[in-house]
């Protein structure tokens, strides 16, 4: 209970800071990426403030035990790049670039009752699931011989 | 559109989102990445669903809670007809499960642990995304 509680907290946290920094604002995202047009700088010091802050507090938080509420922290441990990795981030580049929502920045915008988050919020959810169902199929289908 | 250059807030609300990362970690042991967080709450089976409900429901709450509390919600601008959001979602969905996170997972908690899939993730969807708002804007000419 006590992790739900505190997970709700730092969702609060989160939702504010997607809300004052303006990553939540479609428009804004879109400028950024703007260089050659109506560049807005905005997003370059949300994302270094974001950065130093998790930062300092990863190095000071990682060097204990344990997390409050759990027996051990949750960290990826791959550290190689495959196509996967780069396939889908560079999808995800073009998608966001299309619409300036990023998931991260879409979500707490429901919070607002603003339909185009929820169009996007909606889309993203469905191809989320879907591409876990593909994936999973693909990975329980047997090998396919080798046919040259 | 133009929209202005607000450094305060940025650097406040980048602040905010790293304040989090590191409160979640601190206290879940997890990861701030709403990708991980959002296909977690979702997917039939998978565990500890609840505090990632949680996190969902706070992160929404919140901007909800600023409109109370200032009298105005915060500024949020979208002119693009619904096919280019319903394309747009499919492909972050598509783009966020195979990649592996997104701009939180990779690109604040993972470059802040020097992850080198983290790094690359973020190189590549900032280029192909600044790429496409190049295209869109400067070469089809749609504002």
């Amino acid at each position: 209970m006590r992790a739900v509680i505190s997970a709700g907290l730092a969702g609060l946290v989160f939702g504010a800071g997607i809300a004052i920094s303006g990553m939540g604002n479609p428009a804004k995202v879109l400028n950024f990426f703007d260089v050659f047009g109506t560049w807005d700088p905005s997003l370059l010091l949300v994302m270094a403030s974001a950065l130093t802050v998790t930062m300092i507090g990863y190095r000071l938080v990682l060097r204990r035990p344990a997390p409050r509420f759990d027996s051990g922290f949750h960290l990826p441990t791959r550290r190689d790049l495959d196509p996967a990795l780069i396939g889908g981030s560079a999808l995800f580049g073009i998608g966001w670039g299309i619409a300036g929502f990023c998931p991260g920045g879409a979500i707490p915008m429901l919070g607002l009752g603003e339909p185009a988050a929820l169009l996007f919020v909606l889309a993203m959810a469905t191809a989320m699931l879907v591409t876990h169902q593909l994936r999973n199929a693909a990975r329980r289908a047997p090998p396919q011989p080798q046919t040259n | 559109m133009i929209t202005e250059f607000t450094p305060i807030p940025a650097i406040l609300g980048g602040a905010l989102i790293g304040a989090s990362a590191v409160a979640l970690m601190a206290f879940n042991g997890r990861i701030a990445g709403l990708t991980g967080i959002l296909s977690g709450a979702m997917l039939p089976g998978a565990g500890g669903r609840g505090w990632r409900l949680a996190f969902l429901a706070g992160a929404i709450l919140a901007p909800a809670l600023m409109w109370l509390a200032l009298g105005a919600p915060v500024p949020f601008a979208s002119d693009l007809p619904a096919w280019a959001v319903i394309l747009s979602g499919l492909l972050v969905g598509v783009g966020v499960t195979y990649g592996g996170g997104c701009t939180s997972g990779h690109g604040v908690c993972g470059i802040a642990r020097l992850s080198p899939r983290s790094i690359a993730a973020t190189v590549v969807f900032m280029a192909f995304s600044g790429a496409t708002v190049f295209v869109v804007r400067h070469v089809l000419g749609v504002a």
